[in-house]
């Protein structure tokens, strides 16, 4: 007898298995007594506070002045930054630094930052989440350089957990960030910088 | 593998790392209470967590089938294990296939519980642990002593110590600062994580409705490991599966804020299958089951299963506190460790047979957790399993045999009190037994056994009609204060 058979067979003999009905009809009665949100409005200031809270650079900015500011936050990090290929190209208007679209991911380590956009973010916990798909690049570009700056859109900003999850597309590859890099492997105090981006800016274009 | 009192007598002697624990989890404990209480629904999301969970236990083929089913449309290789044995042999095979002869690995309690970097050596393969905790216990040639923070028993000289001692590259004059050990292991790991082909990781949830799997970490360790190389092979225990991607709305919320007792965790990474030009090229899943059905057979046992391994409950936990995660001999120490080893190891050592004594039975793991798993009520279970399938307990054995047949006859529980009564007046000058004879020692060796009341109830109730004619004479010689240390916690 195969492992899968001789496991499923030990798990039906404790377990037995139902038809499929009946199963969906016992999870669909399931008690989800929980919140969907912990906070009424204010949603865009939360998020912002919760991103600080990780020490995570937020800033805020007008959707029009969003080339300057990216320009600006760039330059302060002098070397070539990543980008996806299809960041819209307004956002980079202004970048006189050095920049390379879609690098490859042997040349990652070298870059000095990157520069994304992102699928949604929780301004409950202060997260964003990448889905990789337009304007966020592969996994590797996000996680390889040291920098990572990140543009939410306001209308991105979820207020909390479960209705950021309602907007995602699972089939997707999703990365959640909840500020920098960190470890509570010493003395289980919080140390910020490991091997993710150990420097997070996020820009809040409204 | 000493029993759990004898390890857990020298990890309490050991001052320093009494020292490093009460720091470490007093530290964790507060700020944990801090984030939980930030949710006014806590109780709600326990509660739902909790049902998630035992509905998947109960329909667990069902799951497991469908979890298959959409791994596979997904691109993904589903194996199947029953043992630890089965588990590492697969894995060793996968990565032989590959023509390599390393892998870096993210932090995996399953495979930490199969022994897979062992089995690994043996084939030849060298094995990278990546995460910092699991990096200081793998350069320490130690062994993990917490569910979440397996270096929790260092603290920063140690952790110093050892990286500059086993680590070739570490930086000249590195100092005990967190950032300073924190960027060693960087600069450590970067090229690992840049050249490795393996990658082999845990899963924290697998989405049976569409094959989804989730990691949860901090470091961006497990980010690389998942992403960088070309074949990553996945280990989870069978019981890891939520029915569908709604039911992350509630782990999302329980496990951080139990667990490093932040909002959210700095890194969760999910994926479905292979993603063609993002990540690796060729996924397998593990599933193992290695004493888990035999788990799910217990019907009060089963709920162990629940677990989120959050480590919430070795945190709050006074028996762990003191006597660290090495006494528990397993991977998994603590409270969750005290019923999950013997049940899915079986209670056929000694170590297992005393694991379920480790505990006070004070009840705060069970108010820690975050699935709600009544773990005294399990850990009482399995004394009562303990004592009849348990190795050799002789003492004990006996004594609640004697027990059983003193109880089941009135006559015969009459003369034993009488005899205790007797007895009190040899062994028990100030009320209190110094020494119990023979095996029994043990029990006095740490304290004191009351000595038997004068009279036994069953004798003053029938001398005074129940209390009638006489009220209870309040037991003389009872405890001055002076005399005898107690048991409980400070
Ligand atoms: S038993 Fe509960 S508290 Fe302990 S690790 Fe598991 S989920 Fe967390």
């Amino acid at each position: 007898m195969s492992a899968r058979e001789e496991i499923l067979r030990r798990i039906d003999g404790i377990v037995p298995a139902r038809p499929a009905a009946d199963v969906a009809a016992d999870y669909a009665r399931i008690d989800r007594d929980y919140a969907r949100r912990h906070h009424a409005d204010g949603v865009l200031d939360l998020f912002a506070d919760r991103v600080a809270h990780y020490r995570a650079t937020v800033l805020r900015a007008a959707e029009a002045e969003l080339p300057r500011v990216v320009a600006e936050r760039l330059a302060a990090r002098p070397g070539t930054h990543g980008a996806p290929g299809d960041l819209p190209d307004a956002w980079l208007a202004e970048v006189t630094s050095g920049l390379v679209r879609d690098p490859a991911v042997a040349d990652l380590d070298g870059l000095a930052g990157a520069v994304t956009g992102c699928a949604a973010a929780i301004a409950e916990t202060g997260t964003i989440v990448l889905d990789h798909g337009p304007g966020q690049g592969t996994r590797a570009l996000s996680l390889v350089p040291d920098y990572h700056l990140i543009i939410v859109r306001a209308a991105q900003v979820a207020p909390d957990v479960p209705e950021a999850l309602e907007r995602l597309d699972p089939s997707r590859p999703l990365t959640m960030v909840s500020g920098p890099s960190a470890t509570s492997d010493i003395e289980l105090s919080r140390v910020e910088g490991v091997h993710g981006p150990r420097t997070l800016e996020v820009v809040i274009a409204e | 593998m000493p029993a759990f009192p004898d390890a857990a007598r020298e990890a309490v002697a050991d001052t320093r790392l009494r020292g490093n624990l009460a720091h470490a989890t007093g530290t964790i404990r507060e700020r944990r209470a801090a984030a939980v209480a930030e949710l006014d629904d806590w109780d709600a999301l326990r509660e739902s967590g909790k049902q998630i969970k035992d509905h998947v236990l109960a329909n667990l083929g069902h799951y497991l089938r469908r979890l298959e089913e959409k791994v596979t449309e997904a691109g993904g290789t589903v194996h199947w294990a029953r043992d630890a044995a089965e588990a590492n042999r697969i894995v060793a095979d996968l990565v032989k296939a590959t023509g390599e002869s390393e892998v870096v690995k993210v932090k995996s309690m399953a495979t930490q519980e199969t022994g897979l970097n062992e089995a690994l050596a043996e084939e030849g393969i060298a094995a990278y642990e990546t995460d910092l905790a699991e990096l200081i216990v793998q350069l320490g040639h130690d062994r993990p002593s917490h569910i979440l923070v397996p270096a929790i028993h260092r603290n920063r000289s140690d952790i110093r110590d050892i990286f500059r001692r086993e680590m070739p590259d570490a930086p000249e004059g590195l100092t005990d600062a967190p950032a300073d050990l924190a960027e060693a292991a960087r600069r450590h790991l970067r090229a690992k994580f840049l050249s490795a082909k393996v990658a082999v990781s845990g899963v924290n949830f697998a989405v049976a409705d569409t094959g989804t799997l989730v990691v949860l970490e901090s470091e961006g360790n497990g980010r690389m490991c998942l992403t960088l190389p070309e074949t990553l092979i996945s280990v989870m225990g069978v019981e890891k599966i939520v029915p569908s991607m709604r039911d992350l709305e509630v782990f999302l919320q329980l496990l951080p804020r139990s667990s490093t007792a932040e909002r959210m965790n700095p890194y969760t990474s999910t994926w479905t299958g292979v993603h063609p030009g993002d990540g690796p090229r060729d996924f397998h899943l593990v599933l193992l089951d290695n004493g888990r059905t035999e788990t799910l057979a217990d019907e009060v046992g089963r709920q162990a299963l629940r677990c989120i391994r959050c480590s919430a409950c070795l945190n709050v936990c006074p028996v762990y506190e003191r006597a660290g995660g090495h006494a528990y001999g397993s991977p998994y120490p603590g409270p969750i460790g005290a019923i999950l080893s013997p049940q899915i190891r079986g209670i056929g050592s000694d170590v297992d047979a005393s694991l379920p004594y480790a505990s006070s039975l004070c009840g705060a793991c069970f108010e820690a957790c975050p699935v709600a798993i009544d773990i005294p009520e399990v850990l009482v279970h399995l004394r009562a399993r303990a004592v009849e399938d348990g190795p050799r307990h002789p003492v004990e054995r006996a004594a609640m045999t004697a027990a059983g047949w003193t109880l089941r006859s009135p006559a015969r529980l009459a003369l034993a009190q009488r005899l205790a009564s007797a007895s009190r007046r040899i062994v028990a000058p100030r009320g209190r037994i110094r020494r119990l004879p023979g095996p029994l020692n043990a029990w006095t060796e740490t304290r004191d056994a009351p000595a038997p009341p004068a009279e036994s109830f069953r004798a003053w109730w029938a001398r005074t009609d129940g209390g009638r004619t006489e009220p209870r004479a309040p037991e003389d010689g009872t405890d001055d204060g002076t005399d005898g240390r107690t048991e409980e916690g400070q």
